[in-house]
């Protein structure tokens, strides 16, 4: 029965195949559609191609069968495979007269070819005569296949028939036409430059279709230059007042909501029209008050219209009535059960939230549930909003909150932008130093490889920096805790190489500064990092250096130095290693070890990572050396200067030249490179070069990295006069693992760290726990983030006390709070809500009226989703039945062939039979077709 | 501006792809699949947006809808409305419905030059031309009446005065 049916359906489809496939063709998509893995699905589509190069090459091709081969073609491109044998066949078949074939061959040019394959300049002809046809549909064609196929250059060959179609009698061919040039504007915009007034003509098209099709160039036109089209503001608002009055046709109509596509655009290019310009946006709060107030809520159409208005509202200057209302559209939003409108919601949200701080503060819960979703893209969006809103006073939970999830996430490509985010709201707003260098080691211990190489140098300049008051007992403090946090990461298995760098540096620099971990203990971790990341150089010449630095200092303080044996072979094994680098490092190290207090205290002396380096410029202290040897008969320097003005001759040889066109061959010698210009940017960058050249090391005993920027353009080498030999790399002046020693620091050891995450971490952890109602600890999540009730706000304040204000970044102190210690969490500035300030003694009470409050809201939720849900996917799921019921109604079309089935409306077992009929149709693979044809033949 | 349209079934396997922006074939595959593990790893009854940088490029974003067996999707970038793509969706699936009047895959799989000509109709060169779906399968009507009238003209008497040699 099953396959009886089956059969039916496939003759069916046979003969119902109105755009006249052949059998084979049926075929092909059937067998593909049955292929059980992949191999046996390309093996398929690969004797399809031995089978069409075959017919293909075939004289006298009936036309018929050739535009089959070509839809063959093309459906074997689709599914990954090269068809470009066919090509010339595909481009031969739009010079057809025949209107079918045509269009078939433009088809398949338009899915084939890019504009600048070498086919095209065949089919610009062709595409000449079309557009000048009589027959509309055939210019239609032609317009279709000019959006994709012609480039810069064929571009003036069809202008000018283009632009006269611009006043053709059938508005379909206007439309195509606008969206044609439209498309030239967007490939060159000099091509149509002169064509721009023709927009502005074609707005007052009688047809609305027109218009509507116009206002997408002038979107374009308009975000490119804004001034120039000022006197159109009130054009546009009365043309948008038209539509939503309902004077266009009724078939502009769409769910009972007038051409809101045409509404859509409007509204966006009021919103450019608008954006900083008060008279401009003055003219459209009408129009918009009128969209607030009529828009359908229910259905999704009319919701896009709203956000749309709210889009347009954060751009241009608003009045307050129309915050008001985009506030209430964005509630309506966040309270529905739809993710897709919560998603508007917050990101609407986003958008005003810059205008009217104050907005989110109402929906806090809803903002919370969103970043507790399951839904991606909503956790995403809410994240968003939330970078958005950050400030000092409620960086610790968002960061916090962040780093979980960029823990928690795989994808890379977002990985690393939540990573740069955290990274980059800690460095703006941290409370303090030990906080901060916990999130960067939490993002480098998890997104180490994703996050920016400057990042890691930041936090070493931090640490090497500190506070940068004279406050060495903090700093001290905060070094011990970075140095301490490393020694416990380092156990950890595998680690980023970036992350490592700046262990191993940190460690270089600290690990036995205040003198409770001896030199043997860190120079053993330190070996073992070299040991296990043996592949990585980088992070090699980093632990290195780092063990150069400790026994540097060891030395200095007249210690006795022992040399651990793993130690020693790790030094013997890089002096024979392959990297010239590494060697360096191990010989230098080696050399040290051989050297006296003193002069190893003045190689790398205390402290030195943060001091300028002062560099002798004019290298005087070799004036003897050089005395010397003029008087041995060697020749005087020349200066670079003398050196040029001999040049100058070659110069203006060149100069001249330069007006030849820039493709020509130059046969003068390149120009001197500028030195005097170069180095500013080379050396402010901190990034050290991997593997620093010799040259740099060399002319520079002592080299800094962790120098702050403005610093570092006084240590650049001075390169006037010496030879360049390698072009700019070699003025890169500092040095990856710095030589430069800490301060013996003696500050306490305390556990500075203890207290920090206190705050932030505990309305996490007890997070866990939440029910569906909201509960207390969502309330303090809220309040951390919000600033809202009371009872959260004393928790964090006992628990947070001690931070620093940020490093100089705007952390405004509340307006009224008795203890001057640590902000709260008043996120918007608002000073004290108003439901704290009644409720603030009995935190059950103000639960319960929070949960009546939810409750309320829960309840217009209801009525929202219900509404929406009503309306808005009627035809939703009418298509899906009908996706499922549609065989018993092809039925109708093919009686004779399939009588089996006659529908009176589908029932749930038909549907499942139906359902089991197309699996073995072979659109699914699952299906076990073979044996088909032989139980009806046998 | 639209980037792609897709259509491709719960299996992965493209029904329809269109890009508006040229991408090479392995390109092509690689943005297909990649997009379809991008939707089959998500759950039901979320929201139908996906920001998708990753494989567009930076300012893209993709409106996908689940119909039974097929997955409709839409990449486009920042200078369209989210929501309105989502119908537009719904638009192309509707006037589907008219065209095969209940449609299903199979009328995708099989009716593979009639898709391109109706989603022609509707979206022009990555903007929306159309949005009524009578508008839409009045001009499908009208070229499928020509085309048939031009096949009557050229194709048929080439058919018959085979089959009478025969």
């Amino acid at each position: 029965m099953e396959q009886l049916k089956t059969i039916g359906r496939e003759l069916a489809m046979g003969s119902q195949g109105g755009f006249g496939q052949s059998k084979e063709f049926l075929d092909l998509v059937k067998s593909i559609g049955e292929a059980r893995s992949k191999a046996e699905e390309d093996r398929i589509v690969l004797s399809e191609i031995d089978i069409l190069k075959r017919k293909l090459l075939e004289p006298d091709i009936p036309k018929r069968k050739m535009k089959e081969y070509i839809i063959r073609l093309v459906y074997i491109e689709m599914l990954g495979h090269d068809a470009s044998f066919g090509y010339i066949h595909a481009v031969k078949m739009t010079h057809d007269d025949n209107l079918l074939l045509k269009r078939t061959g433009y088809l398949a040019v338009t899915l084939f070819l890019n504009e600048d394959h070498d086919l095209i300049i065949l089919i610009v002809n062709t595409i000449q005569k079309d557009l000048r046809s009589d027959n509309y549909l055939v210019v239609c064609a032609a317009l279709n296949a000019i959006c994709r196929l012609i480039n810069e250059e064929t571009i003036p060959a069809v202008l000018p028939q283009v632009v006269d179609l611009l006043n053709h009698q059938k508005e379909a061919v206007r439309k195509k036409a606008i969206m044609a040039l439209h498309r030239f504007h967007r490939k060159s915009p000099s091509s149509v430059s002169h064509l721009i007034s023709n927009f502005r003509k074609r707005l007052c098209d009688n047809d609305p279709g027109v218009m509507g099709a116009t206002l997408c160039p002038l979107f374009d036109l308009i975000t490119e230059d804004v001034s120039s089209y000022k006197d159109l503001v009130s054009s546009f608002v009365s043309i948008l007042k038209q539509v939503t009055e309902r004077r266009l046709p009724k078939s502009y109509d769409y769910h009972q909501m007038p051409a809101p596509f045409i509404q859509i655009k409007l509204l966006k290019i009021m919103a450019l029209l608008g954006c900083g310009d008060k008279s401009a946006s003055e003219i459209m709060y009408m129009v918009l008050g009128d969209l607030f107030r009529k828009c359908d809520s229910s259905t999704n159409i009319g919701n896009a219209i709203l956000y749309e208005c709210i889009r347009c509202i954060s751009c241009i200057i608003p009045s307050p009535k129309l915050l008001e209302a985009a506030a209430d559209a964005i509630s309506k939003f966040l309270k529905s059960d739809s993710h897709n409108l919560k998603y508007m919601g917050i990101d609407g949200l986003g958008r005003l939230i810059k205008i009217s701080p104050d907005i989110a503060e109402q929906h806090q819960l809803a903002v919370i549930d969103c970043l507790e979703d399951p839904d991606d893209t909503l956790k995403r969006k809410t994240f968003e909003l939330l970078y958005k809103m950050t400030k000092s006073s409620n960086v610790e939970v968002i960061v916090d909150r962040m780093t979980d999830y960029m823990i928690s996430i795989n994808d890379n490509h977002y990985k690393t932008e939540i990573a740069s985010r955290c990274v980059e709201l800690a460095e703006q707003f941290a409370p303090s130093n030990q906080w901060f260098i916990q999130i960067m080691n939490k993002v480098f211990e998890h997104a180490g490889d994703l996050v920016n190489i400057k990042v890691a140098h930041n936090l070493m300049r931090l640490i090497a920096e500190g506070f940068g008051e004279d406050d060495d007992d903090a700093d001290s403090k905060l070094r011990l805790s970075a140095v301490e946090s490393y020694l416990q990461i380092m156990s950890e298995p595998k680690l980023p190489s970036l992350f490592l760098q700046v262990i191993s540096w940190v460690l270089g620099e600290y690990g036995t500064a205040d003198g409770k971990y001896s030199a043997s203990y860190i120079s053993g971790k330190l070996c073992d990092v070299a040991d296990a990341y043996s592949s990585d150089e980088t992070v090699k010449g980093y632990a290195v250096s780092a063990l150069m630095k400790i026994y540097a200092f060891e030395i200095a303080f007249g210690r006795k130095v022992d040399v651990l044996p793993e130690c020693q072979s790790l030094i013997e094994e890089l002096l024979a290693s392959h990297s010239t680098d590494l060697q360096q490092r191990a010989y230098e190290l080696q050399a040290l070890l051989a050297l006296d207090a003193r002069a190893v205290e003045s190689i790398l002396p205390l402290d030195a990572s943060c001091e300028d380096i002062e560099v002798d410029k004019d290298l005087s202290f070799l004036n003897g050396y050089i005395q010397q040897a003029i008087e041995s008969g060697a020749q005087p320097y020349i200066s670079e200067r003398e050196r040029s003005c001999m040049l100058e001759t070659t110069d203006y040889h060149s100069r001249d030249h330069h007006e030849v066109p820039s493709h020509a061959l130059r046969f003068e010698a390149y120009e001197r490179p500028k030195p005097s210009s170069l180095p500013t940017q080379a050396s402010t960058e901190l990034v050290p070069v991997p593997e620093p050249s010799y040259y740099s090391e060399a002319h520079q005993p002592i080299s800094t990295s962790s120098v702050s920027e403005r610093e570092s353009s006084e240590i650049k080498l001075r390169l006037d006069g010496v030879k360049q030999k390698w072009g700019r790399p070699s003025y890169q002046s500092s040095t990856s693992a710095s030589s430069t020693p800490p301060q013996a620091a003696n500050g306490t050891s305390s556990h500075p760290d203890v207290g920090v995450g206190s705050s932030s971490l505990k309305p996490r952890s007890s997070y866990e726990s939440k029910k569906p109602e909201i509960d207390p600890e969502k309330q303090r999540l809220a309040a951390s983030l919000f600033g809202g009730s009371s009872s959260s706000r004393s928790d964090r304040k006992s628990s947070s006390g001690g931070h620093k204000p940020a490093k100089g970044t705007a952390s405004k102190p509340p307006k009224e709070n008795p203890i001057p210690v640590q902000p709260p969490p008043d996120l918007l500035d608002f000073g004290e809500p108003t439901a704290t300030s009644v409720t603030a003694t009995d935190p059950f009470k103000e639960l319960e009226g929070l949960m009546d409050s939810s409750s309320q809201d829960g309840g217009s939720t209801d009525v929202m989703g219900v509404l929406y849900s009503d309306a808005a996917p009627v035809t939703t799921t009418t298509s899906v039945d009908s996706l499922l019921s549609e065989l018993s109604d092809s039925s109708k079309g093919n009686p004779d062939t399939y009588q089996s089935q006659t529908s009176k409306g589908p029932n749930s077992k038909e549907a499942l039979e139906k359902d089991a009929l197309v699996r073995q149709m072979g659109v699914n693979p699952t299906s076990q077709n073979p044996t088909l044809f032989k139980d009806l033949l046998g | 501006m639209i980037k792609a349209v897709m259509m491709m079934n719960t299996q992965g396997k493209p029904r329809l792809a269109k890009f508006y922006d040229f991408f090479t074939v392995e390109k092509q595959q690689e943005l297909i699949r990649g997009v379809f593990s991008v939707l089959c790893s998500r759950p039901e009854n979320i929201s139908n947006f996906l920001e998708i940088d990753s494989l567009f490029g930076p300012d893209s974003w993709l409106v996908y809808k689940h119909y039974a067996t097929l997955y409709f999707v839409l990449v486009f970038d920042g200078s369209e409305n989210e929501l309105a793509m989502l119908d537009l969706i719904q638009v192309l699936v509707e006037t589907l419905d008219k065209c095969f009047s209940n449609v299903c895959e199979l009328d995708i799989v099989f009716n593979y030059s009639k898709m391109h000509t109706v989603l022609d109709e509707i979206v022009f060169g990555g903007q929306v031309l159309e949005t009524s779906s009578t508008e839409v399968m009045k001009a499908v009507e009208d070229i499928s009446k020509l085309e048939a009238a031009s096949n009557a003209v050229s194709l048929v008497p080439k058919s018959v005065s085979r089959w009478r040699g025969r």
